[in-house]
C-alpha cells in the first residue's frame, strides 16, 4: 500500500526556491491500477521519482508498505528500489548487447538470486507479458519497440515488486503497439500487481481504474473509472 | 556462517561480475585492446629491463668469483670512505713494491699464496698483427690462485720469475687476435712495447666478458715486466689467497698491520693502500649494477604509469558513455558498491590481461637479448610477481576514481542523460 501525506519537493535555484510539489496526498491500495496524469510542468516526473524511491521529498511522509521512506539514505533507497519497485521507462532502457533473458535477470543479479532460479523467474515473467519464447535468446536491440517494452515490463515484474511504475510507457510506440503494451499492464493488474502509470495522454490514462490529475504541483482531481471498464 | 552471508551480499556473484565485465570489455574491442597494449608495453619493458640489469649483475658477480676463491686484494691508493676504488687506484698510485709482497709472503703465515701483479695496457705486435691488451706481470702461483688453466704449452715457472726471462702466456682472445683463431703460437715471438717475448703457453678460455676479461690478456713474469716494461720495482696489486674462508678476516688484519708498519703510517685512515676481499668487491659491483637495474626499471616504470593513465582515460570515457545504463542499473536496485565493483573489475581485468601478456612478451624480449649476445639476462620470479602485483595495483588505483564516479551518479540525472 502507498500513502502520500503532504509531500512537497522544492529545488533551490541560485536566487529563488522553486516548489515543484506543493503538498500532495493520496492513497493507493494493493492491486490498484492508477494513472497519474498532468501536463508537462505539473510535477508528475518529480512525483514519479519520489514514488519510485529515486528521490526523497523535501517534506511530508511517504509510506510504502507501512514504512516511511521519505527520509531514507541513498543506500536504503537502493534496496527499496531493488525489492519493492519495478520501473518501466519510455525509452525502454534495455542493455542493448545483452540477450532478452539477461536483461530480465539483471534485477535478480543485484538481489543475489541463484542462477537457476533467476532464469526460471525471468522466463515466467517474460511469458506473462506475452512475448514469444523464440525471442528470449535474441539480443534486445534486435527487437521491435513493442517487444522491447514487453521485455522491460518483464524486467520490472521479475522481482515481484509491490509497485510497478511506468513512466510514459507508450511514448515511443505507435498507437497499435501502445495498445498491446497497455493491455499487458491490464492483464498484470488483473493478476494482482499494483501499477502506477504516469502519462500526459488521456487515452493512455483511461486504461487505468483511477486517474489522479496533477496540475502545478497539486492534486486537482481524482477520477474513478472502475465502473467504465466493467 | 554470518560473515559469509554478509560477504555474499556485499559482493556480486563472481561469475556474474565476470560476465558483466566480459560483456563490457568486448563491446568496444578496439578500445579495450589499445588500453591493454599500453599496459603490455609497460609491463614488458619492466620485465625486460630488470632482466637485463639482473643478468648483468649475475654475470659480473660470476666473473668476480671466477677470478679465484678466498682472495684478498691489496691495491695502492687510499681507500675513500665506503666506496672502494675499483678503477682509479690500481696502477695510478705507486706505493706497493715487490718488497711488500715478499714481506707478506714471509710473515703472514695463514696465507696460502701471495701473488704480486703488475698490470698495464701495452701495444703488442706479432708478425704484422697488433693489438692493445692488458699485460699482467705475475708469478707462477697465479694459475692456481686465479683459476687459470693452460690449454697449450705451459704457464710461467719459478725459473722464469727468478731468471727474468722474456716469455709470455697468451689469453685465448689475444692469441686469436695476434695469430689467428685456434692457432698454435708456441715458440712464436711477440713484441710488447717493443720488447721481444717468446710465447710459451695459451690459457683455457674462462668466458669472461665486460669489465674484467681474463681471456684478453698476456701473462709475463713480474720480474721481467718490472725490468723491461715498467723499469721500477712497484706492483699494481698483491693478491693474497687464504687457506680457508674463516681466515680471511685474520689475514686482512695481519696484512694491513704489516703494511702500515712497513710504510711507517700510524693512522690507519691515512693508509696509502687498501685491502679488499672478494665479498667487498662483489658488494660494490652489486651496488653499481643494482643502481643500473633500478634506473632501467624506473624508465620502464614510466611507460607503465602512462599505461595506467590510459586505463583511467578509457574508464572515464566508459562511465560517460554508459551513464544511462548506470542510471538504469541503479533504478532497478544496483547499490553503489555493485556499480563500483563492476567498473573496478573492468579496469583490473584490463591490467590483468595486459600484465599477463606483458610478462610473456618481456620474457621473450629478455630471451632475444640473451641470444643475440648483447648481454646475458635473467628473469626472476620476484620480478614476475612484482610486475603482476603492480599491474593489478594500477588497475585498482587508476580504476578507482572512474568507478567511484560511476557509483556516485544520481540515478535521475543518469537516466535523463543523452
Amino acid at each position: 500500500m502507498i500513502q502520500l501525506d503532504q509531500i512537497t519537493k522544492s529545488y533551490a535555484n541560485s536566487s529563488e526556491e522553486i516548489k515543484v510539489l506543493k503538498g500532495i496526498s493520496f492513497k493507493i491500495e494493493d492491486g490498484e491500477f492508477v494513472a497519474i496524469m498532468g501536463p508537462s510542468g505539473s510535477g508528475k516526473s518529480t512525483l514519479m521519482h519520489i514514488l519510485g524511491a529515486l528521490d526523497t521529498p523535501t517534506s511530508g511522509k511517504y509510506l510504502l508498505d507501512g514504512r516511511d521512506i521519505s527520509s531514507y539514505s541513498e543506500k536504503e533507497l537502493a534496496s527499496i528500489r531493488k525489492e519493492k519497485i519495478g520501473f518501466v521507462f519510455q525509452a525502454f532502457n534495455l542493455l542493448p548487447r545483452a540477450t532478452v533473458l539477461r536483461n530480465v535477470t539483471l534485477p535478480l543479479i543485484y538481489m543475489r538470486v541463484p542462477k537457476k532460479e533467476r532464469e526460471d523467474r525471468a522466463r515466467a515473467a517474460l511469458q506473462s507479458t506475452g512475448l514469444d519464447e523464440s525471442r528470449f535468446d535474441h539480443l534486445s536491440n534486435q527487437l521491435s519497440g513493442g517487444q522491447m517494452q514487453r521485455v522491460a515490463i518483464a524486467r520490472a515484474l521479475v522481482t515481484d515488486p509491490s509497485l510497478i511504475l511506468a513512466d510514459e510507457p507508450t511514448g515511443n510506440l505507435d498507437t497499435q503497439t501502445g495498445e498491446i503494451v497497455l493491455d499487458t499492464f491490464k492483464k498484470l493488474n488483473q493478476k494482482g500487481h499494483t501499477i502506477i502509470l504516469i502519462t500526459h495522454e488521456r487515452d493512455v490514462g483511461e486504461h487505468a481504474n483511477r486517474i489522479i490529475h496533477l496540475r502545478d504541483g497539486l492534486v486537482v482531481k481524482e477520477e474513478n473509472l472502475a465502473y467504465a471498464h466493467k | 556462517m554470518d560473515w559469509w552471508l554478509k560477504k555474499k551480499t556485499w559482493l556480486m556473484r563472481i561469475s556474474d561480475l565476470l560476465e558483466e565485465t566480459y560483456t563490457a570489455l568486448s563491446t568496444n574491442k578496439a578500445r579495450s585492446a589499445l588500453t591493454i597494449l599500453g599496459i603490455v608495453i609497460g609491463i614488458a619493458s619492466v620485465i625486460a629491463m630488470t632482466a637485463i640489469g639482473q643478468g648483468a649483475q649475475a654475470s659480473i658477480q660470476a666473473s668476480i668469483t671466477s677470478a679465484g676463491s678466498n682472495l684478498l686484494y691489496v691495491t695502492p691508493g687510499m681507500q675513500k670512505g665506503a666506496g672502494i676504488q675499483i678503477s682509479s687506484g690500481r696502477g695510478s698510485a705507486q706505493t706497493l713494491t715487490q718488497a711488500d709482497a715478499d714481506a707478506i709472503k714471509g710473515s703472514v703465515t695463514l696465507a696460502k699464496a701471495v701473488e704480486p701483479e703488475l698490470s698495464r695496457r701495452y701495444q703488442v705486435t706479432a708478425k704484422g698483427t697488433n693489438t692493445n691488451t692488458q699485460v699482467i706481470g705475475t708469478v707462477q702461483d697465479y694459475s692456481d690462485v686465479r683459476n687459470v688453466q693452460i690449454d697449450l704449452g705451459s704457464f710461467l715457472s719459478e725459473m722464469d720469475i727468478s731468471g727474468q726471462t722474456r716469455v709470455a702466456v697468451l689469453g685465448p682472445t689475444t692469441r686469436d687476435d695476434l695469430f689467428g683463431e685456434d692457432s698454435d703460437p708456441i715458440g712464436q715471438k711477440v713484441r710488447i712495447n717493443g720488447v721481444e717475448f717468446t710465447v710459451i703457453g695459451v690459457t683455457v678460455s674462462k668466458g669472461g666478458s665486460g669489465f674484467n676479461n681474463s681471456d684478453d690478456a698476456i701473462y709475463v713474469p713480474i720480474s721481467t715486466a718490472q725490468k723491461y716494461l715498467a723499469g721500477d720495482q712497484y706492483v699494481s696489486t698483491i693478491a693474497v689467497q687464504a687457506d680457508s674462508a674463516d681466515n680471511m678476516t685474520a689475514i686482512q688484519e695481519q696484512v694491513t698491520e704489516l703494511l702500515l708498519q712497513r710504510h711507517k703510517i700510524s693512522d690507519p685512515t691515512q693508509a696509502d693502500f687498501s685491502v679488499m676481499n672478494q665479498a667487498d668487491i662483489v658488494a660494490t659491483a652489486s651496488s653499481v649494477t643494482g643502481t643500473f637495474t633500478t634506473l632501467l626499471a624506473s624508465i620502464a616504470g614510466i611507460s607503465l604509469l602512462v599505461g595506467g593513465i590510459g586505463i583511467m582515460n578509457m574508464m572515464l570515457t566508459n562511465v560517460t558513455e554508459r551513464t544511462r545504463e548506470i542510471g538504469l542499473r541503479k533504478a532497478i536496485g544496483a547499490e553503489e558498491s555493485d556499480i563500483s565493483q563492476q567498473f573496478l573489475l573492468e579496469s583490473v581485468m584490463l591490467t590483468f590481461i595486459g600484465g599477463a601478456i606483458g610478462i610473456i612478451l618481456g620474457w621473450i624480449l629478455a630471451w632475444i637479448v640473451q641470444y643475440s649476445g648483447v648481454t646475458s639476462t635473467q628473469v626472476t620470479w620476484d620480478t614476475v610477481l612484482l610486475a603482476f602485483g603492480v599491474s593489478a595495483l594500477i588497475g585498482i588505483v587508476f580504476g578507482y576514481y572512474p568507478a567511484r564516479r560511476a557509483s556516485k551518479l544520481n540515478p535521475i540525472v543518469a537516466l535523463r542523460f543523452e
